[in-house]
């Protein structure tokens, strides 16, 4: 028996070293972490449950009989997270470049399979060389697998992806399909077709940080979430991240307790808005005077500046957050700014995630390159997003709300629950000098009488009251206790409950 | 008494006044610019005026506008405060002419005062003393040398109306004097219109003294002890005490009688300062009378009990003074720090925004130990570019200089700005050093104390200890917070010790933490301080952890971030990250950071305006040379190359609207 027990020992340490001694080596001379060390930072200590460490592959060709390794390129489990369940998968580098053959995939789908069953969130770790070329159609058969089962879990249980050195490929499309993708900053890219192959067919010479690392894919293409600096950084935060997030579309979101009195007022709040109408202010001043224990956890930060979206607490419990930003563009909806928040709409919406929304949007952006980039349907997005999603909304107007980027923002007629707006709103079709030069169209160049025009539409229009005497407006309330009146609509909220007509699923403008 | 007055100020010191005011039961009326209607002074005023556009030279220095504001609202009296017209005599004039009172002194006194030489000639017939120079004007660069000859060397040129170190010169030797005087002219000439120039001895280890003085309209005249301004940034101003460590009782009697002289030599009233140059063997010499209040002017009120500005109403309202000098006894120690809005760690550029935080240390006057902050400000305010970038005068008062000093180190860990870069860092580094501390002082202090800029305090080991103590405490209660949802029991929790690495700074420290009641005990299990017991009611997101680490209680910034936590604590920065031992392991793993090397680009060092590029593409320029002006603050800033080289690109063209770090300029360096 004892000799048994020995076996089994030697049998797990073995497994447990992977590729060996030199690629592993080898790895931490990249910068890197080896797939078990980064699931020993990612999990808290000792929640780590391995699954499948002796699996090895089956292949036969080209000589790879003799080539096999315990686990072969991922390693698969579950653990905990500050005690809550996470499921768990990490590309081993030192085993085959991470490749991925039918049996790695199986080990994949497995830990998918009983994710979705229990309700956890499941994490991948990607640092691998995309498919095993030696096992042929049985791995694209594996990634077909994986893909499958990335959709039936999206929107059941939060997935995310964390890219921790190469990504290419076939690997690409799981990580596209999940929730989340955070990346490695310079030790990270992900990519269809790399480098070389892009050589080949179009003749541009371009390297892999150019075309697939964490700046280009968090600041141009926005597939990534966001870039951090370092393995251990970017872990830490993944832990951090997964605080905010439920288990699955069933638990409910997560609470965790805090001193921060919901009560508390922000007297600064009373002058975020300037003056002068023309002048930016950083709604992120707001958001963070907003939420509990100054914690927002920011989602895209480099893209599509103009929308701000991320998580925060109210009252311990997790909100989403939506809100136009006047300090980029004015806070203008375009195409990039409705994807981005419509994404984040969406996902709030499957985990049931309450959203409070903060608007100072004066308009869709203007011009050729938006029309024909498709603002339309990429602004309906938006719109459908809102108008679709049946978790508490709640939404506060701060400054511009103008014409139909008022009524994609979160507005009583998309079924917002509660509407507040400070009494510096301007709720309007347009601001003064357009609205002026349209309906007084004759007063043109007699500047005097426009001036007297553009006086008379502001005192009319541009003020929160107009529409809060149709009710399209719940209450006008003081900048510096918005945190309180959004608490209290959240919890009041929190047993809201909509019916939908039945239907296989909506056709969201894509 | 007045019923009603006005005061023409703005920022900490109109509300200043407003405070004594209220208290003496008057009326008061601010007065404000656009830029300012939403401040302070204006919601504490009973009544406020607008009185013109941002710019000062069209609200707050136009005499007619504040003339016709107290006419309309009926303040009998106006209180100019510092600055703008509080040493103006046409103003003062006009207010006589007007019915109006002036709450300062008259206009002769203001007359005199305001000129250079002719305070000089007043100084020396009331037999004060008086650096030994040259007052009549000064013709050629021959006559110059003849009169340096017979001051004898160092000597020093200064322009006759000038001020602020324009039109001044050093000269060691003949040839020195000769071409100082001619550019001191030159200087003059450009900066006030008046090429007069004067020639005195040039002192070494020089402080700044002044007295307060304090007189009626009945020539009752007395000096309210002195204020040591040596701790000076290009003749600005910083750390203010009263008394001074350096003078005597014998000093300070001959420098207050003096002062007293020569305030009765122009039938002085209201509150004045004589500001002396004080060398290292306690010789003392006139420099100047300021014929107003002093910013600095609390410290003198904390340690003598006396309301300045109540004194300047009363006199401005013909009572006599109830002071005689026999009244008057100072008692412990004051010490002011001036809180600016400038970034100290880029050569104190100004830094101007909204205030997004500003929670002060509360005012407080406990256990013989007083806090008071003067202050025009409150969370949400604006820094603007159109006024003094002072924040806050910070004071603190305790029985003796090392109590008041510990005191302000406490107060300005408490002290939590954010929005605008200021300089409370480089304040706690100046009160953490051992020459401050002693007291040794003179006007060069901070640039021979920090000949090549503020990089933050250096960290002992002790408080290295400290702050990774902190953030253990840190990291416990966010630990707990995360975990709460567990269903454990959260004192039971912590009941075995944990073993932690912190790391950061530079090293690693094994520790383990504990509960220790309501609290946490730390134990280091390297060298260096071992046990630290920490109380504190901090909660999570809080900026300011107040903790008590054994029997100190420390005030500790801190800001959850990326890599841990973000302590500063007395001017220094530490970013420490609180491990399992074996993440502490791999984290030593971890590549470098590469900070980007940005030597080849000249960088906007604050948000500004281009007024001119001085350079073309392509053109070689030697290191020190001109390459862009900025203006910011009503400064222009003119930004030099650092190092030979050549102009490869040009970023900015005049007229841009720079943030900070945009490229401007960018070079190719030569090898």
């Amino acid at each position: 028996m004892q000799e048994i027990l020995r076996q089994l020992e030697k049998k797990r340490a073995e497994a447990r070293k992977g590729g060996g001694e030199k690629r592993i080596e080898s790895q931490h001379s990249k910068g890197k972490l080896t797939a078990r060390e980064r699931l020993n930072v990612l999990l808290d200590e000792g929640s780590f449950e391995e699954y499948d460490m002796f699996v090895e592959h089956r292949c036969t060709d080209f000589g790879m009989t003799d080539q096999k390794i315990a686990g072969d390129g991922v390693v698969t489990g579950c653990g905990r997270i500050n005690g809550r369940l996470v499921f768990v998968f990490a590309k081993d580098f030192t085993v085959f470049g991470g490749s991925l053959s039918e049996t790695h995939a199986q080990k994949i789908c497995k830990i998918q399979d009983m994710a979705v069953k229990v309700g956890a969130p499941i994490i991948g770790l990607f640092d691998a060389g995309g498919a095993r070329i030696q096992e042929g159609v049985a791995a694209l058969g594996g990634y077909g697998e994986v893909f499958q089962r990335n959709i039936l879990a999206s929107g059941v249980v939060p997935q995310i992806s964390v890219i921790m050195g190469p990504c290419a490929g076939g690997d690409v499309y799981s990580p596209a399909m999940t929730d989340f993708i955070f990346m490695v900053r310079d030790r990270s890219y992900m990519f269809v077709t790399g480098p070389d192959v892009v050589k080949t067919v179009t003749q541009e010479t371009v390297s892999a940080e150019e075309l697939g690392g964490a700046k280009i894919h968090t600041t141009k293409s926005s597939i990534a979430d966001g870039a951090f600096d370092d393995d251990i950084q970017i872990l830490s935060q993944v832990r951090r991240f997964m605080d905010f997030l439920p288990s699955s579309n069933r638990s409910g979101v997560p609470c965790l307790p805090t001193r921060d009195e919901v009560n508390r007022e922000e007297a600064s709040l009373d002058t975020l808005v300037p003056a002068n109408p023309n002048k930016p202010y950083d709604i992120k001043e707001l958001i963070l005077k907003m939420v509990d224990d100054n914690d927002f956890f920011e989602i895209q930060e480099s893209f599509a500046k103009n929308i701000v979206v991320g998580f925060g607490r109210m009252d311990g419990h997790t909100v989403g957050f939506v809100a136009n930003q006047p300090m980029v563009l004015a806070g203008v909806l375009d195409s990039d700014a409705s994807r981005k928040g419509a994404r984040f709409v969406r996902f709030c919406d499957c985990f049931d995630i309450p959203i409070v929304t903060l608007v100072d949007v004066p308009g869709f952006l203007p011009g050729t390159a938006q029309e024909y980039g498709g603002l339309i349907k990429h602004g309906a997005k938006l719109l459908f997003a809102y108008g679709e999603a049946t978790v508490p909304k709640v939404t506060v107007i701060t400054r511009k709300a103008y014409g139909g980027a008022y009524d994609v923002m979160a507005s009583k007629h998309l079924r917002a629950d509660v509407n507040y707006a400070w009494p510096t709103a301007e709720i309007a079709v347009m601001g003064a000098k357009g609205a002026v030069e349209i309906i007084f169209r004759q007063d043109i160049g007699d500047d005097i009488k426009i001036a007297e025009r553009t006086k008379e539409y502001e005192d009319r229009f541009l003020n929160p009251f107009v529409a809060a005497q149709r009710g399209y407006i719940d209450d006008v309330i003081m900048p510096h206790s918005t945190r309180r009146r959004v608490a209290k609509a959240l919890d009041m909220l929190r047993t809201k409950q909509v019916e939908r007509p039945w239907k296989k699923h909506d056709n969201i403008p894509l | 008494m007045f019923q009603k007055i006005l005061i023409a100020n703005r920022g900490e010191i109109a509300c200043r006044v407003i405070k004594t005011a209220r208290k003496m039961g008057i009326q008061t009326v601010a007065v404000y610019s656009e830029a300012d209607a939403d401040a302070l002074h204006v919601r504490m005023a009973d009544e406020a005026v607008l009185i013109g556009p941002p710019a000062a030279s069209e609200s707050y220095l136009v005499a007619d506008k504040i003339i016709q504001a107290a006419k309309e609202t009926g303040a009998q009296a106006i209180h100019p405060g510092y600055g703008f017209l509080s040493e103006n005599a046409g103003f003062a004039e006009r207010l006589e002419s007007e019915g109006i009172a002036f709450i300062g002194p008259n206009v002769k006194a203001i007359q005199v005062m305001g000129d250079k030489i002719e305070s000089k000639k007043f100084a020396n017939d009331a037999k004060v003393n008086t650096v030994p120079g040259y007052l009549g004007v000064i013709q050629t660069p021959e006559e110059a040398i003849k009169i340096a000859g017979d001051i004898g060397y160092p000597v020093m040129i200064k322009a006759s109306a000038g001020g602020g170190g324009k039109g001044m010169r050093i000269a060691w030797s003949e040839d020195e004097v000769a071409e100082g005087f001619i550019s001191s002219m030159n200087e003059a000439r450009s900066s006030f219109g008046d090429d007069r120039v004067f020639i005195e001895k040039f002192i070494t280890e020089p402080r700044h003294i002044e007295i307060q003085v304090l007189a009626d309209k009945h020539g009752n005249v007395v000096y309210v002890g002195e204020r040591e301004c040596s701790v000076q940034r290009r003749n600005q101003k910083v750390i203010e005490e009263a008394p001074s460590p350096f003078i005597d009782d014998a000093t300070r009697k001959q420098m207050g009688e003096q002062a007293v002289a020569l305030a009765k030599a122009v039938d002085y009233e209201s509150a004045g300062t004589v500001e002396f140059i004080v060398d290292g063997a306690r010789n003392f010499y006139f420099l100047e009378m300021n014929t107003r209040l002093q910013v600095e002017h609390p410290v003198t009120e904390l340690v003598s009990g006396i309301d300045l500005v109540e004194q300047m109403i009363r006199v401005a309202a013909g009572e006599k003074l109830e002071l005689a000098q026999a009244d008057i006894k100072l008692n412990g120690w004051a010490i002011e720090s001036r809180i600016y809005a400038e970034d100290p760690y880029r050569n104190f550029l100004p830094s101007i925004g909204r205030l997004v935080r500003y929670r002060p240390p509360e005012e407080s006057c406990e256990g013989g130990l007083t806090i008071r902050n003067d202050t025009g400000v409150e969370e949400g305010s604006e820094i603007s570019l159109f006024y003094d970038p002072m924040i806050a005068k910070l004071c603190t008062h305790g029985p003796d200089r090392i109590a008041a000093i510990d005191h302000m180190m406490l107060a300005l860990d408490s002290f939590w700005i954010d929005g605008i870069e200021q300089n409370i860092p480089f304040l706690s580094a100046v009160y953490g050093q051992e020459r401050f501390r002693e007291g040794r002082l003179t006007t060069g202090y901070i640039d021979e104390e920090f000949p090549d800029g503020f990089e933050g305090a250096a960290v002992s080991e002790e408080t290295h200890f400290k702050l990774a103590a902190v953030a253990v405490f840190a990291e416990a209660r966010l630990g707990q917070r995360n975990r709460a949802h567990l269903d454990v029991d959260l004192s039971e929790d912590l009941s075995a010790p944990v073993h932690r690495v912190v790391i950061g700074g530079e090293r690693s420290l094994d520790v383990t933490f504990a509960a220790e009641g309501d609290g946490l005990r730390v134990c280091s299990l390297d060298g260096g301080p071992k046990d630290f017991t920490l109380f504190s009611d901090w909660h999570l997101g809080e900026s300011l952890i107040r903790i008590r680490i054994n029997d100190e209680l420390m005030a500790v910034r801190v800001e959850r971030q990326l890599d841990g936590w973000d302590l500063s604590y007395r001017g220094a920065t530490l970013v420490l990250a609180v491990h399992r031992p074996e993440v502490a392991e791999l984290a030593k793993l971890m590549p470098e950071r590469i900070v980007p090397d940005t030597s080849n680009l000249l960088l906007c060092p604050m948000p500004g305006l281009v007024i001119s590029i001085e350079v073309e593409e392509g053109q070689q320029i030697k290191a020190g040379s001109p390459v862009a002006v900025v203006e910011a603050m009503k400064m222009e800033n003119i930004l030099r190359a650092e190092r030979d080289c050549v102009v490869k690109k040009i970023h900015a063209v005049p007229g841009d609207s720079l943030a900070v770090d945009e490229i401007i300029v960018e070079y190719e360096l030569a090898d």
